[in-house]
């Protein structure tokens, strides 16, 4: 069964919590990964990381530039894991 | 048919994600028979953790940071936990300042630069040395080049530190092939790495490959690379040593 919207966003808090020690309660659509949670581009490839095991997706190297805020990388996890 | 690697065990430092060149030797290694125990550095251990099982069979994984002498000691022993020798030791370990990069050449001062070098180019050596109490039958040594005969745009200091590499080796090889340790380069073109992201003026070099290479070259495929790597590790070429080997699609070979 595809994940909820907010399944993926409780699942994207804990492993951001985990890989970036970001607050849970930080992590809201509207945030950005480098500005406003501080993931920086090696905490970011682990988040990644994570969230392919999590959510079983693939998110290749070239479509994770385009993935700026929270909100995007729910999106993306989102339609992956729907064609998944 | 047996494998070209059936037998051999091999450390491969460099694994970060599945686009690193280091990934593709672990995985072709394996699928080759070899043993394959990763290593991770700092906060990118854990990245190399989770990646490890992303390989035909999960390889273990130990923390080995090149520049502190107490993991250096200690790596025997805990290679010695996973694998009773060592056939193989991949170096893909290679690190500069952003400062020592990307147009600075000029301004990039010593201590950043020693950083580069400490890291990239001697790291060869105190890596090579740390597993020679675990290399008692002889074995091959590779480490991952970009050819540096020339000055790149960009590339600067990084570039230096790899022309360091590529006479480090040689040296390497002189001291260790009375112990039938062969030590090789591999000269890859550009592959899209995370190492290749934090270099500016990637995207330059792409487009120095696209458009010389007589066979072509893919900067998303690590395989060619790797295959050259795997066949170094293999008891196919026996007397080669101190050699820079180029699998960048011929570039190395042509003019402008």
């Amino acid at each position: 069964m595809p994940a909820s919207e907010s399944d993926i966003l409780q699942g994207l808090a804990e492993i951001l919590q985990e890989v970036a020690g970001v607050a849970p309660e930080q992590v809201t659509p509207e945030k950005n990964f480098i500005d406003d949670l501080d993931v920086d581009s090696l905490s970011m490839v682990e988040v990644v990381v994570a969230a392919e095991e999590k959510f079983e997706v693939r998110i290749p190297d070239d479509d994770v530039k385009n993935l700026r805020t929270v909100g995007d990388a729910v999106d993306y996890i989102k339609s992956a894991g729907v064609a998944a | 048919m047996a494998g070209l690697l059936e037998g051999k065990r091999l450390l491969v430092t460099g694994v970060l994600t599945e686009a690193s060149i280091a990934f593709g030797v672990a995985r072709l290694a394996q699928q080759e028979g070899a043993a394959v125990v990763l290593s991770g550095f700092g906060r990118g251990l854990s990245i190399t953790s989770r990646i490890a099982r992303r390989l035909p069979r999960e390889a273990p994984v130990i923390s080995l940071d090149v520049t502190d002498e107490a993991e250096l000691a200690s790596l025997p022993a805990r290679l010695g936990e996973h694998v009773d020798g060592v056939d193989g030791v991949l170096h893909a370990i290679g690190f500069a300042p952003e400062t020592a990069l990307g147009g600075k050449f000029l301004s990039t001062t010593w201590p950043d630069v020693a950083t580069a070098v400490q890291i990239s180019t001697y790291s060869l050596v105190s890596l090579s040395r740390a597993c020679l109490p675990m290399m008692d039958s002889g074995g091959s040594i590779v480490g991952l080049d970009f050819d540096a005969r020339v000055a790149w745009p960009k590339y600067d200091w990084m570039g230096v530190a790899k022309a360091g590499l590529e006479s480090c080796s040689r040296y390497l090889a002189r001291e260790l092939g009375p112990r039938g340790i062969r030590v090789n380069l591999v000269a890859a073109g550009p592959l899209r790495t995370m190492a290749a992201k934090s270099i500016p003026g990637f995207e330059d070099f792409e487009a120095v490959w696209t458009s010389r290479a007589p066979l072509g070259w893919d900067v998303t495929d690590t395989e060619p690379a790797a295959r050259t790597c795997v066949a170094l590790f293999s008891d196919w070429l026996p007397a080669t040593t101190g050699e820079l080997l180029h699998a960048d699609g011929g570039v190395h070979a042509t003019g402008g």
